[in-house]
């Protein structure tokens, strides 16, 4: 048996699945991983994410480190809470985690980074902190929750504390606040609007009751992984890893390139790699064939090579099969991947695939 | 877990068999099966006249989450298969013994029914694995 989140019995309770997923006992679903996903598309779904890992970087010199550290450019954030997602690099420039970073002030922001990664993760960050005086605070103690959907605000809003709710419902997308004990975020993993909760862990059985009680569906880690593939958003560890770039991951718009004095790590690396010519493409593609796309099938250029499907599967919203893939560079716009031996056609298309319940491609 | 049909036949690869009068075989997954699976999106069927020996290969299911074969649980001809899965395969999701059979074998060999459990075998043997 794997690490138990705050919600565990709350999952149970619920009739969840429950499945290993980097060393913590998490919810798949709750009987339909396709009704999950629907609800999340059409009204509001809420996902428990406290096996995430929640990180404080507070010193002095906080915004030289996260300079250093990441490939986007916390320099960009001026406004209390404002979210930047970025990818932190080894010195080859491979990606070693994603993570999003929420400015609160200079000397103190708040990161997010994926469970699996957690040990290495907070290893890296330690080492290179020291020498910038930077504390590195874990904070295992807050449960965290998602509660993503056109409906989630409104229905989640009687949850938040009176003294906070206005100022949490006006807030802007990819902007973040404290509100008392809690951090309110307008971000999350579903390409739905939605806020990001974290709270004291003893706290968030009585909110998921309230949640559940108000309408809001609990969804798991299927449902979560079906409605970020639609939205295109990348999973670490699946589309990019330590052994990949993020120009070859459809990451480049998170590298900060200027200034160009601006020394990250992994900076010499990717910019050499940037002037090579024949980079890999990451693409979408929707399967015209009936089937299923799945991760690590190949994928046949005709005349031009081979490449492979790093994320596959089935799109709910589009009752079509999709995936992102890692190809060989060229210009063509169609493909077949290979699945039991049979080439299936596919075709080429601009992601996201559906954003805010509206399919975004012609199917 | 739902109550086991009585009069079925059950492989340890999660599958039913029924015998049919004309002395074919209709063959599904169990419930247990397409719970394990979740939504089932997409089915793939063999061919009508189609040969398949026991333990081999004869239809694949596929759920949001994962790819899952169909083995031949006895060897014969593919009779007849369930067309209706092809744009509705949560049949095997919302009905697994009735509406959602997946094909019709005619055996070549008789069936060994020692090879295959009682449902009240099955029954323990998923209670088993459940442990």
């Amino acid at each position: 048996m794997g690490s138990k989140t705050p919600l565990h019995e709350k999952h149970v309770d619920a009739g969840a699945r429950i499945v290993d997923f980097g060393g913590w006992d998490m919810p798949l679903h709750y009987g339909s991983q396709k009704e999950e996903h629907h609800a999340v598309r059409q009204g509001a779904g809420v996902f428990e994410v406290s096996h995430m890992t929640i990180v404080d970087l507070r010193g002095d010199r906080a915004r030289d480190f996260l300079r250093y550290l990441v490939a986007n450019d916390v320099a960009k954030l001026h406004e209390y809470g404002k979210a930047l997602y970025t990818c932190m690099l080894n010195p080859e420039g491979g990606v070693i985690d994603d993570l999003i970073i929420y400015y609160l002030s200079d000397t103190d922001y708040r990161i997010v980074v994926n469970a699996a990664t957690r040990d290495k993760d907070l290893a890296w960050i330690t080492k290179q902190a020291a020498e910038f005086d930077v504390s590195v605070l874990e904070r295992p103690e807050l449960a965290m929750i998602a509660v993503q959907g056109p409906k989630a605000r409104e229905l989640a809003a009687p949850c938040i504390d009176a003294e906070y709710r206005e100022a949490a419902l006006a807030m802007k997308p990819f902007f973040g606040m404290q509100a008392g004990d809690w951090f309110i975020a307008r971000t999350g993993y579903t390409g739905e609007d939605g806020w990001e909760i974290c709270m004291p862990a003893a706290e968030a059985p009585a909110v998921w009751d309230r949640l559940l009680a108000a309408g809001v569906v609990p969804c798991g880690l299927g449902a979560r992984d079906t409605l970020r593939l639609e939205a295109a958003m990348n999973l670490y560890g699946t589309d990019m890893d330590e052994t990949v770039s993020p120009l070859e991951a459809g990451l480049n718009w998170t590298i900060a390139w200027d200034p160009d004095d601006r020394d990250f790590i992994g900076r010499a690396a990717l910019q050499e790699f940037r002037d090579k010519p024949n980079k890999q493409r990451f693409v979408g593609l929707l399967l015209e064939d009936r089937g299923v796309l799945r991760n690590h099938q190949k994928v046949v250029v005709e005349g031009i090579g081979e490449g492979e499907i790093t994320s596959g599967g089935f799109s709910p919203t589009m009752g079509k099969s999709i995936a992102l893939a890692r190809l060989p560079a060229g210009d063509y716009d169609r493909a077949q991947v290979e699945v039991r031996g049979k080439l299936l056609n596919v075709r080429i298309v601009k992601t996201p695939f559906v954003r805010n319940g509206q399919i975004r491609i012609d199917i | 877990m739902s109550d086991l049909p009585g009069d079925l036949l059950y492989t340890k690869d999660h599958e039913w068999l029924r015998r049919e009068d004309d002395g074919s075989v209709t063959i599904g997954i169990t419930d247990h099966a397409q719970s394990a699976l979740g939504d089932l999106v997409y089915v793939e069927l063999p061919e009508v006249g189609q040969d398949v020996d026991d333990g081999g290969d004869m239809a694949v299911v596929e759920s949001v989450k994962a790819a899952s074969d169909v083995y031949a649980p006895i060897s014969g001809s593919i009779a007849a298969v369930n067309e209706a899965l092809a744009d509705d395969p949560e049949k095997i999701n919302t009905d697994p013994y009735g509406d959602g059979w997946i094909v019709r074998l005619q055996p070549s060999d008789g069936i060994d029914e020692g090879a295959l459990m009682s449902p009240d075998d099955y029954q323990q043997f998923v209670d088993e694995l459940d442990d």
